[in-house]
Formats: C-alpha cells, sequence, structure tokens
C-alpha cells in the first residue's frame, strides 16, 4: 500500500521539476515567507521592549516553535488547500476512482518538497532562539521541545483539513480558511496574552492554538503565565492535537458524503 | 447474476435561486428521479438522455463518487459509496472531461503508475497493456507527455488506463465526444470487440447515437431524471411506430397504383419522379417494390432506416408532454 | 489612442459588474481580511502599549485605523491574484487585444477601475466598520485629510495597477508566470506597510523604500495620510510621491508592452 503512495509522491515531484524556473522562484519566495514571519517579530521589538509582557528573546522562542508546527503541518498536508480546485474542475472524481484514500490521494499529489526547506529553517531559527534564552535542561524540558513540534503540526493539520472541507459545501470558499490556517500561525507567534475578549477565546482555547506554542514555551522558559493557567498545561499539546483530529476527521467525512461532482 | 442493481435510485441537489435582486429562494432538483435498473454480466447498455436528464448523475452513483439521497444500489455486489475502495478494483471509468492520466508524464509512465496504484500483477498488466497497444494503435505516442496528446490519442489512453486493472465493467461517459474520425472509428472498434468478447459490461452514454446503434443491443433512455425506454433500439422503434421507407425514381410522373398494399405514399417529389413510401410493420420491402414494378418504370430504388434520432426526439417531446399534464 | 471618455466608461462599468457577480468570494475575502484586522490589531496595540503609549509616533487608536484601513484596502488596490493579462499571454488571446484600435493597457486599466470601485463598496467598507465596531478608530482632526486620503487611494489603486500590469506582461517572455507573480506578492505584502507600518523599519530601510519602490505608495501612502501623520506638509509630499510613480508607471507600462508587441510581430508570439 505504501508503494503506491510512494509512487504517486516520485510522479508528481516528477512533473513539478519540469517547470524549472517557477519551481526556482517558488523555493526562493517560499523560503522568504517563513523568514518574514521571524523578522517581523524582529521589527517590532525595535519598537518595543516587552510584548504581552514577555521579552523579544521569549517571544522568538514561541514564534520559532509556532513556525516550526506550522511548516511541518503545511509541508505534510498543506496542499489540501488545492481541494477547491479538484472539486471546481471535478477531478476530485479520478481521486474518488483509484483504490486508495482520497485523503492520502489528495496530500500526495500535490505534494510541494520546497516546503522541506522551511522545516529545516525553522529547525535553525528555533536552535538560535533557545540558545538566547536561558534554560534549565531538564528531561521533561527536553521531551517537551521533541513533542510539542509534532503535535502542535498536528493541530494545524487538523485545521487544514477541516478548513479545505469547506470547500464540498461552498465551492468558492476562496481564502475563507486561511483565516483560521495562516490566521492561527500568525496568532500563534505571539504570547495569548496579547489578545483579548471573545477573540482570544476562540483562537487560544475553541481551536486549540494556546497549545501550540505558548504553553510549552510557558514550561520551557519556566516563566508563569500572566493570564494565571498553571504550568503544566504545556504538556497538554498532544491532548488537543489528538481531539482536534477526531473533529477534523469527521468533518472530512461528512464533507465527501456532500461531494456535489460538477459539469454535465 | 445482475452486475448493476437499482431500485428507485434518488439523487437530490438543494441549489439556490435567484429571487429578485438580493434574495435567494432554496430549492431541492431531482436529478435521478426514481431510477430501476438490472443490468447483467456482460451486456452492453446505452445510456441515453438529453443534457441535464442526469446520465451523468446516474454514473457517478454507479461508480461510487456521488452517494444516492435514497433508493438501493449494488454494483458488483457493493454498495458504491461505503465499499468505494473495493469498487474501484472491479469497474474502469473513462469520464471524457476528467483524466485519470498524469499531465505532465509520458503515457507510458500513466500506465507504470496504474499498476502500482491498482497493484495489478506485472504478467496481468503487461498482457493487457499488449492487447491495447495492438488493438488501438498506442505505439506512436507512447512516450509523449499526456499534454501534448490529441484529443482522440488521449481517449485511447484512457480507455487503456481504464481496462489495465481488468474490470468486470466499464462505465464511460461520452467516449467519443469531440474526436475525429479516424480515433471514432478506433474507439468503436475496441468497444465492439470488447462487446463480442462478453467478459466485460460496458456502460456508455452518449449524444452520438451511430455509437448506440453500433455497439448497443440495449439501451435505456432518461429523461427529468426517469427511465422512458428500457429495450432494443427495434423495440423502440416498434413502440413510437417508425417505419421503413422505400424511396423510388421514376420515369414517368407518379400515378396512384389501385391497390397497393402494405405501404403508403408519404411524399412525392421532384414533379412526381421521386416518392417515398413509408412501410407497414412486418412487411417487406420486396413486397412493396414487386407491386410498384407491375405499373410504373422504376429507374432508382433506396430503403430508408428509420431514424433513430427522429424517434428519440418524439420519445422526449412525448415525456414533456406527460410531465405537462401531470403538473398543470 | 482611440478611446473615447464613453468606452472608457462603459469597460469600467462592465468590470464593476463583472466583480459584483464573485459573491461568495467576496464573502470569504471580507471575513479573512477582517479575522486578520483583529490579529494585527491585537499585537500592535501590545506594541503601543509596551512601548508606553506610543510606537514611532502611532498611538493605540492611530494603529487601529491603520489596521483597518489597511485590511479594507488590500481588495481595492489588490495585492495579489491579478493575471488576467497573464492568462490571455499564454493562451495567445492577447493577440485579439493587440488588433484592436485601443491600448490594451487603457481597456485593462479601465476595467481595473471598475474592480476597484467594487470592491471599495464591500472589500473597503465592510472590514472598515468592523474596526469601528470593535476598538477605538482615529479620525483625521482636519477635514483636508478626508479629501487627500480619496486621492491617495485613488493613486494607490494606479500605482498597484501599473506595478501589477508590468508583472503581467512578463508572460511575453516567461513561459509560466506562477513564479515571478509569487515573488511579486510577496514584495507587495511585505514592503508596502501591510504586515507592519514600514516606520517601524530602521530609517535607511525605511526611505530606500519610499523613494527607490512603488510599494509604499500602494497601501502606507494613503493609510499615513488618513491617521494624519506629519502635518499638511508631509501629506502633500505624499501624494506628490505617489503622483510621481504614478509616471513612472505608465511611462514603463508603455515601453515594455511596446516591446512585448515588437517580439510578438518579429518572433509571432
Amino acid at each position: 500500500m505504501l508503494s503506491a503512495y510512494t509512487r504517486l509522491l516520485v510522479a508528481q515531484i516528477r512533473s513539478q521539476t519540469q517547470y524549472r524556473l517557477s519551481f526556482l522562484a517558488d523555493v526562493v519566495s517560499t523560503c522568504l515567507m517563513s523568514l518574514l514571519d521571524i523578522v517581523a517579530v524582529l521589527v517590532l521589538f525595535r519598537v518595543t521592549p516587552a510584548l504581552g509582557g514577555f521579552s523579544g528573546r521569549q517571544v522568538l522562542v514561541m514564534a520559532a516553535m509556532a513556525l516550526l508546527a506550522f511548516s511541518l503541518s503545511d509541508l505534510l498536508v498543506g496542499n489540501v488547500e488545492r481541494l477547491r480546485f479538484y472539486i471546481r474542475t471535478g477531478l476530485f472524481d479520478v481521486v474518488l476512482l483509484r483504490p486508495l484514500s482520497a485523503l492520502g490521494q489528495l496530500l500526495v499529489i500535490d505534494f510541494a518538497p520546497r516546503r522541506t526547506g522551511r522545516v529545516v529553517q525553522a529547525l535553525v531559527i528555533l536552535a538560535v532562539a533557545l540558545f538566547l534564552v536561558d534554560i534549565d535542561w531538564s528531561v521533561a524540558r527536553v521531551a517537551i521541545l521533541v513533542v510539542t513540534p509534532l503535535a502542535g503540526s498536528l493541530i494545524f493539520a487538523s485545521i487544514f483539513v477541516a478548513g479545505a472541507t469547506v470547500a464540498f459545501w461552498w465551492v468558492e470558499s476562496g481564502e475563507l480558511a486561511n483565516a483560521f490556517t495562516y490566521g492561527g500561525r500568525d496568532f500563534t507567534t505571539y504570547p495569548v496574552s496579547v489578545y483579548s475578549g471573545w477573540f482570544r477565546r476562540l483562537f487560544a482555547y475553541g481551536l486549540g492554538f494556546a497549545f501550540v506554542a505558548y504553553y510549552p514555551a510557558l514550561f520551557l522558559l519556566d516563566v508563569p503565565d500572566p493570564l494565571g493557567a498553571p504550568i503544566w498545561l504545556g504538556w497538554g499539546t498532544p491532548v488537543v492535537a489528538l481531539l482536534a483530529m477526531t473533529v477534523a476527521a469527521c468533518v472530512w467525512r461528512t464533507g465527501v458524503r456532500h461531494y456535489r461532482s460538477t459539469g454535465s | 447474476m445482475a452486475i448493476i442493481e437499482a431500485e428507485e435510485l434518488r439523487k437530490e441537489f438543494v441549489v439556490w435561486r435567484k429571487v429578485g435582486r438580493l434574495r435567494r429562494q432554496r430549492q431541492v432538483v431531482s436529478a435521478v428521479d426514481g431510477v430501476s435498473l438490472r443490468v447483467e454480466q456482460g451486456e452492453t447498455l446505452g445510456y441515453l438522455g438529453p443534457n441535464g436528464a442526469g446520465k451523468s448523475t446516474t454514473l457517478k452513483m454507479f461508480t461510487g463518487v456521488l452517494a444516492p439521497s435514497s433508493g438501493r444500489l449494488r454494483v458488483c455486489g457493493l454498495e458504491p459509496v461505503s465499499r468505494r475502495v473495493q469498487l474501484t478494483r472491479q469497474i474502469g471509468v473513462v469520464f471524457g472531461q476528467r483524466s485519470q492520466l498524469w499531465w505532465d508524464l509520458p503515457l507510458r509512465d500513466s500506465f507504470a503508475l496504474l499498476r502500482h496504484v491498482f497493484r495489478i500483477p506485472q504478467a496481468e498488466h503487461a498482457a493487457r497493456l499488449a492487447q491495447c497497444r495492438e488493438l488501438l494503435g498506442l505505439d506512436e505516442f507512447l512516450d509523449t507527455p499526456v499534454r501534448q496528446l490529441s484529443l482522440g490519442q488521449r481517449m485511447r489512453g484512457e480507455l487503456t488506463a481504464a481496462l489495465l486493472h481488468g474490470p468486470r465493467v466499464l462505465f464511460l461517459d461520452e467516449p467519443t465526444i469531440g474526436l475525429d474520425v479516424v480515433s471514432k472509428q478506433a474507439v468503436r472498434a475496441f468497444l465492439t470487440q470488447l462487446r463480442d468478447q462478453g467478459e466485460v459490461t460496458v456502460v456508455l452514454t452518449t449524444h452520438d447515437l451511430a455509437d448506440i446503434e453500433r455497439l448497443c443491443r440495449r439501451l435505456v433512455i432518461i429523461d427529468h431524471g426517469r427511465v422512458v425506454h428500457d429495450g432494443s433500439l427495434e423495440a423502440l422503434h416498434a413502440r413510437y411506430g417508425s417505419r421503413r421507407r422505400v424511396v423510388v425514381d421514376l420515369d414517368a410522373p407518379w400515378e396512384q397504383v389501385p391497390g397497393l398494399s402494405g405501404a403508403v405514399v408519404e411524399a412525392v417529389e421532384a414533379e412526381g419522379h421521386r416518392v417515398t413510401f413509408s412501410l407497414a410493420e412486418g412487411v417487406t420491402a420486396g413486397h412493396v417494390i414487386t407491386q410498384l414494378a407491375g405499373y410504373a418504370a422504376l429507374r432508382d430504388i433506396s430503403i430508408v432506416e428509420p431514424d433513430i434520432e427522429e424517434v428519440i426526439a418524439r420519445l422526449y417531446a412525448a415525456s414533456d408532454d406527460a410531465r405537462s399534464v401531470a403538473s398543470g | 489612442m482611440g478611446l473615447d471618455v464613453r468606452a472608457f466608461l462603459a469597460l469600467t462599468s462592465a468590470g464593476f459588474r463583472r466583480w459584483s457577480t464573485y459573491r461568495q468570494a467576496t464573502a470569504a475575502a471580507v471575513f479573512t481580511n477582517s479575522v486578520f484586522g483583529f490579529l494585527k490589531t491585537y499585537v500592535l496595540l501590545a506594541v503601543a502599549l509596551g512601548a508606553g503609549g506610543a510606537a514611532v509616533g502611532y498611538d493605540g487608536p492611530m494603529l487601529v485605523s491603520f489596521v483597518w484601513l489597511g485590511q479594507g484596502l488590500i481588495g481595492v488596490v489588490m495585492l495579489w491574484g491579478w493575471t488576467d493579462l497573464a492568462d490571455r499571454v499564454r493562451t495567445g488571446d492577447v493577440v485579439a487585444d493587440l488588433l484592436r484600435p485601443v491600448n490594451p493597457l487603457w481597456t485593462y486599466l479601465a476595467a481595473d477601475l471598475g474592480r476597484a470601485g467594487y470592491a471599495t463598496l464591500t472589500r473597503f467598507l465592510i472590514p472598515v466598520a468592523v474596526g469601528l465596531v470593535y476598538f477605538d478608530f482615529f479620525l483625521p482632526t482636519r477635514p483636508a485629510s478626508y479629501a487627500l486620503f480619496t486621492v491617495s487611494v485613488a493613486l494607490a489603486v494606479l500605482v498597484s495597477f501599473t506595478f501589477r500590469y508590468l508583472v503581467n506582461l512578463t508572460a511575453f517572455w516567461l513561459l509560466d508566470v506562477r513564479g515571478v507573480m509569487l515573488l511579486a506578492q510577496l514584495m507587495m505584502g511585505a514592503l508596502s506597510g501591510l504586515y507592519l507600518p514600514i516606520r517601524f523599519l530602521p530609517d535607511w530601510c525605511e526611505n530606500v523604500l519610499w523613494y527607490l519602490t512603488p510599494f509604499p505608495s500602494m497601501l502606507q501612502a494613503p493609510l499615513d495620510i488618513y491617521v494624519e501623520y506629519g502635518g499638511i506638509g508631509t501629506q502633500l509630499a505624499i501624494v506628490s510621491g505617489q503622483l510621481a510613480w504614478v509616471v513612472v508607471g505608465f511611462t514603463a507600462c508603455g515601453w515594455l508592452q511596446r516591446r512585448a508587441a515588437w517580439k510578438l510581430v518579429i518572433q509571432g508570439g
């Protein structure tokens, strides 16, 4: 079974590299794009010494963890965004006519290897950010550092899948899902204490974004939450990820049954 | 054993109709409105209907792409949507507008990929590919990227792709639409052979009635989501009273033949030099011609088979009338 | 040019009507832009708070207006996603455009103005209303600022149009413009003041952007005019800068289009 997906993947990479110049420009701009998030944080701290009660170096750790989780999920499932293109053109029919999982195929047939660059970039930035702060390293902290980006990427992945599924009901949903995927990335870049009101409740707790970087970073840095949450919440990321994946899977399944193939 | 069993199959869509400038109204439209059908192993079935009659929707339900709103459906003994993955191994599908080939790769590579996707044993794959290459003349463009193929070449590639895993049923949606004459011939000849081997059940939708006349012994016609005819082409002609015609060219202008039996004059043209007779059911052309030859000098004779397009147009008109009576 | 005022207006209104049919996409864009509006507002307000009330001369209400007017203007100046011309070059349909007795630069401009008009009524007004309802919004103290803001937005649309047109024209030389398009979009987003006010950047960097690139003229310019960053002299200087970029932009478009048409005639595409 694995071999079928692998071969689809290789075929996709071969077709993609046929457009060399575009491929190059893609690589450059995707790398620039994630650098930009970090540059934005640095620029803000040129103007202010603190953000939501945290120093520039502390926010950089959160931003780097968020970036790593996001780039991982973007690499693995980011192309599920293309679902609305498949639905609009009716090509989703072809996906359903192959003896493989529909979601699995979607992830593989548009796999963009250039996004690996962003993961490497995020790893480097995280290493630098961790070097710049004082962390009292322990087994628990190392464990949380390893687990969080993986679990965080699953939270993002669930948002990606659930967001793309909207296209089954609303084909021209356009950039709607971006509000939660890229919006989630921006949200997790900064400490939750920056936001307030219903907006914070929705993004931090409703969608679980507080667990992608904020709570784990507090645990790593051994800093109390200005909002008063207990420090052990830093361990919550895998639980939230599991919950998010369950919801996303249900939404996806309902969506496929709602699929109304267009065209004659 | 029936390979396709559909009972009271229905598919409803919700559409939002514009009412006034800003308001929209929810409306439920039945694309397929209670279709019941049994297709036996080895049959070749033509599925016909005007645009928007629900042909493609039915086909998409048969292939597990769309979930029916209600009704019972079994294809190869499986419920298509819930057993989609198992079903895909038993069926082959060619939807004209949706290519299953890899756009940027040579045709040969698409076929190799499909072997892995469907996990086809190497020997089986090679044998089927060799057969298709010969019958469909694929060799000249096997190494061309699919995006550079002509429509006809691509369609031949699609047919091969749909058959590589040895399906029990082949679904074809408009397989000859837009093809050049040579490709059309190749596709028809290939399907004829497939039909005569009798191993694969073929269900095809088409606009091209020549496809139906050459390929299908059984014809299912739907209109407004309902089956309006299910049977042979001959049965259709019989039902709508379409007649064979004899056209004769005469040396002298036509005069009424006393006691002519089995035929009626339908048209007199060319100042009486050309006459068209329509034959009553069960009457041979010979019977009429023999009678005519006794009265006038015949210069030329031709026999015209009943026109299928005309019959079908009449059928649609009848079903429209029935609807307007029912709803009005 | 052969394009009279009436024809221009007809094309403009066609552009308006065409975009008004993309209802769902417009609704989705309004929603997404508003969500990002909340995100940016909270972050920038925290910056102002951390900096002791005002960041580089922008206080809280000024930042709020900066963010929400910026989110509304994304759709009006259309920072990304316009490939109409490039698509027609790729399919070869552009030959028909060049054969008409009117310069395609003006026909595309007319359509783009219609699009911008529709975007003003939807994609601009709704997010701005959201910002007004939820946050403490800055209102200009000088009535002239409203007039200058309107002029500046119009100029921003023109600058953005010429830049997008130039990027689309590269399709005559490149087979596949997706990469170039992506880079252009990235620059327009990052350097126009959309992500952050470019006055947050080091002075030398800010000066390079204002004087050597058209990007601040596409977004930062009208926003600074609205929040009355500096006196009326600064506002007038900003508008003059935009005007200069409009002239440069149209000159460049005319020149590159002649080269493109020449290439089409000589090499047959």
